[in-house]
């Protein structure tokens, strides 16, 4: 564990960032989003799944979008294949941040198993914001067991809730599930590619809904991701410079 | 048992990429071309979850209570409130819509 090869670090001048700095920014991070597994609890529980199925999706895929998208899925009717490939594509995101992560933390292997369950959006955005590989690692443990603990505890609490207020329509909770949804995609519309693979992706979304299963249309919706990728990748040509029309 | 089913394969699948990234070599997933594809998928499923879960019913498209609700949050986004804020917004707007019996 002694980073012998780091870079020697000034003794007072303390060009690396306190620890209690650290955990500060990660309890932050870690607070905010885990109590809005409330929301996950409340919107799983009103679209039929029982508090253990909801209580076991939080401990077992904790990636929160994916398990919206999930729970999406099955309420409108979708095939439990469908409704599972949908919430794992959008999980894919996951495995780049570990990428990052795997170098950045230089986890053990023998701690890899356990690391990954806690690699999503959080726990990747504080560990990377981090000036040392201690300060990372600080980040990442603090905002994951901040985060796990309290995401699942709200979502017990938020399931319990819906079976006890019944109808969760009535107190317009089936708009929690789209808010976090727009909540997660608004600071990824930076440029025009985004914002045209989001335009393309909702088109799609929306006018397969009546023409396909259910489920199927979500997936046929990521089609707009290759595709902008594709149109893209003719204007630009070969080269990288914009074509002429023949 | 089809929501176990879903659940089981979720959890599986959630899982086995998270490990992937750790696990892999540095540079298998390098390329441009896939790492612009990771980028883009989650904003096209997004896109299209918040779309279907706001004017989807069953199979057909409606206008109700639920679009007063996304224009709420897209409101607090906007202004740059917290997470929590935004949904709040959300479902505050859209049970008060549904009250007034549209």
């Amino acid at each position: 564990m002694a980073e012998q090869t780091a870079p020697p670090v000034i003794r007072d001048g303390t060009p690396t960032k306190p620890d209690a700095a650290v955990v500060r920014d990660a309890l932050g991070v870690g607070v905010a989003v885990g109590l809005s597994g409330f929301a996950f609890g409340v919107t799983s529980a009103g679209s039929g799944l029982s508090v253990l199925q909801t209580c076991v999706l939080s401990l077992l895929v904790f990636t929160g979008a994916s398990q919206f998208a999930l729970v999406g899925a099955l309420a409108a009717g979708g095939n439990p294949f469908t409704a599972a490939a949908g919430a794992f594509f959008l999980g894919t995101r996951n495995a780049f941040y570990g990428l990052r992560l795997s170098q950045l933390l230089a986890v053990p292997k023998a701690v890899r198993p356990f690391a990954a369950h806690w690699v999503i959006d959080e726990t990747t955005a504080v560990s990377l914001a981090q000036p040392t590989r201690r300060a990372a690692r600080i980040g990442f443990t603090v905002t994951g067991l901040t985060l796990y603990v309290l995401w699942n505890a709200t979502t017990l609490l938020g399931a319990l809730g819906a079976e006890a207020i019944g109808d969760t329509a009535a107190w317009g909770l089936d708009a929690a599930g789209p808010a976090v949804f727009l909540a997660l995609l608004a600071p990824m519309l930076k440029s025009a590619t985004e914002r045209a693979t989001a335009g393309i992706a909702v088109l799609l979304g929306l006018g397969l809904l009546p023409v396909l299963p259910a489920g199927v249309p979500v997936l046929a919706a990521a089609l707009a991701a290759p595709l902008v990728l594709w149109f893209q990748g003719r204007r630009m040509g070969p080269t990288g410079r914009e074509k002429d029309s023949r | 048992m089809n929501v176990w089913i879903a659940i089981a394969l979720t959890a599986a699948g959630c899982y086995l990429v998270k490990l992937t990234g750790l696990l892999v070599p540095a540079g298998a997933l390098e390329r441009p071309l896939v790492q612009r594809l990771a980028a883009l998928l989650p904003v096209a499923l997004l896109a299209a979850l918040t779309a279907q879960q706001t004017f989807g019913m069953g199979s057909t498209v409606v206008l109700d209570a639920r679009a007063a609700g996304l224009a709420a949050a897209a409101v607090a986004l906007v202004l740059r409130a917290p997470f929590l804020v935004v949904v709040g917004a959300a479902v505050a707007v859209t049970a008060g819509v549904r009250a007034l019996g549209w």
